[in-house]
């Protein structure tokens, strides 16, 4: 009996201690890994979209309450002018989820670039989205409409061949990043304001 | 205990060099040694888990219970892996996102247990953390070695650079897995003749 007692109580007790250690960690390193995951998986796609920028887009950074989500904002300083944010919005492809970054131009709402960070589209097919840079390239300047749909749903987006669903995907999450845009901009302009210099 | 801490730590250089001596810990060994980064990554992360596991296990080897030691050990070791886990986040991404899923996999590495059933359970603080120390920079060396023999023939490069002429075709078997088990092989079959008395 006082053998089992002791067991229980040396496995309660180092079990405690790991799970305070390691929540203890997490805590200390959430940031740093949140920082390192926005530069090493949307960062290409941030740099690509927000071109020329003076500041870093990943630093400068913020968050909108958006319902029960919280949307973030990634800034591009032009000039010293906060010209341009980054938002990413998700669609549906033919593989799973697709990662869109989409930059808005805040002052003309166009869009000044679009790229994808993440998906699990099929190599050589869907996944061009990522490495065709025509087909992202289609989106820059185009102004921020209600809806985007690919040409064979009777919209304006040039579809990667053989790709449509991808290209439904990626037009998907640009309708739905111009909807938030839209909702949010009141309260984007207000925090962009704080950027400039 | 006649072994001085110089002999505990020398052993695991060459006498009891972990993949290729005691021929544990295959897994790791076989799978993320496409390149001497990797390789190394992986040794370091394990070395470094390997000596703390291997203090904690002998520090409080008289209060484990015989017949929970294993929960016990395992426990200590998972902790530290979670730990390198969210260092390696925080501070190498890159390196994190190469290795994936056999940073957390290093839970069920042999050489892990092995160490701390055969040894640390038995031995003193200090001899333990010799032993750990000794046996995680041999299985560094190992990795290193065998992940620069792959690079070097399969990519031809060495840390990322060419090593040969742009005329190098390069072997690519050696970066696939049957690649590996025939370099371990061969690695295995050199240290034997070397150690032929």
């Amino acid at each position: 009996m006082r053998e089992m007692i002791k067991m229980v109580v040396v496995l309660t007790v180092l079990s405690s201690f790991s799970g305070g250690l390691l929540a203890a960690l997490r805590n200390g390193t959430q940031e740093r890994i949140e920082y390192q995951q926005l530069k090493f998986v949307k960062g290409p796609a941030i740099r690509a979209i927000l071109k020329g920028c003076s500041n870093d887009p990943i630093v400068d950074r913020f968050k909108i309450k958006d319902g029960d989500v919280e949307r973030s904002f990634f800034v591009g300083i032009f000039d010293g002018k906060p010209k341009a944010v980054a938002m990413e919005s998700i669609g549906k492809g033919f593989g799973g989820p697709i990662g869109v970054m989409v930059g808005i131009d805040v002052d003309a709402d166009k869009i000044a670039g679009v790229g994808i960070t993440t998906h699990s589209e099929t190599p050589g097919v869907g996944a061009r989205a990522k490495t065709d840079p025509t087909f992202v390239a289609q989106f820059k300047g185009v102004p921020l409409a209600d809806t985007f749909k690919v040409k064979a749903d009777g919209g304006q987006v040039d579809a990667l061949s053989g790709a449509t669903v991808t290209s439904r995907g990626v037009s998907a999450a640009l309708t739905e990043a111009s909807a938030v845009y839209k909702r949010l901009k009141p309260k984007l302009i207000e925090k962009l304001k704080t950027y400039s210099k | 205990m006649a072994k001085t801490l110089t002999q505990e730590f020398v052993k695991g250089l060459w006498e009891e060099i972990p993949p290729f001596r005691l021929v544990l810990g295959l897994c790791p060994t076989l799978a993320v040694t496409k390149s001497v980064e990797n390789g190394i990554g992986m040794g370091v992360a394990t070395a470094f888990v390997l000596v703390f596991s291997n203090i904690l296990v002998s520090a409080l080897r008289k209060i484990i219970p015989a017949k929970v030691r294993i929960a016990c050990f395992i426990i200590v070791i998972a902790t530290f892996v979670t730990v390198v886990e969210l260092l390696m986040q925080a501070f190498t991404y890159p390196l994190f996102l190469k290795l994936g899923i056999f940073i957390p996999l290093i839970v069920v590495n042999c050489i892990l247990l092995g160490r701390a059933e055969a040894f640390a359970s038995k031995n003193g603080v200090l001899a333990s953390a010799a032993d750990g120390l000794g046996i995680g920079i041999g299985f560094t060396l190992a990795l290193g070695a065998l992940g620069s023999l792959r690079e070097i023939l399969g990519s031809g490069t060495f840390f990322g650079k060419a090593v040969f002429g742009p005329a190098f075709q390069p072997f690519s078997f050696m970066v696939e897995a049957p690649g590996a088990f025939v370099c371990l092989g061969l690695m295995l079959c050199l240290m034997n003749l070397a150690g032929k008395k």
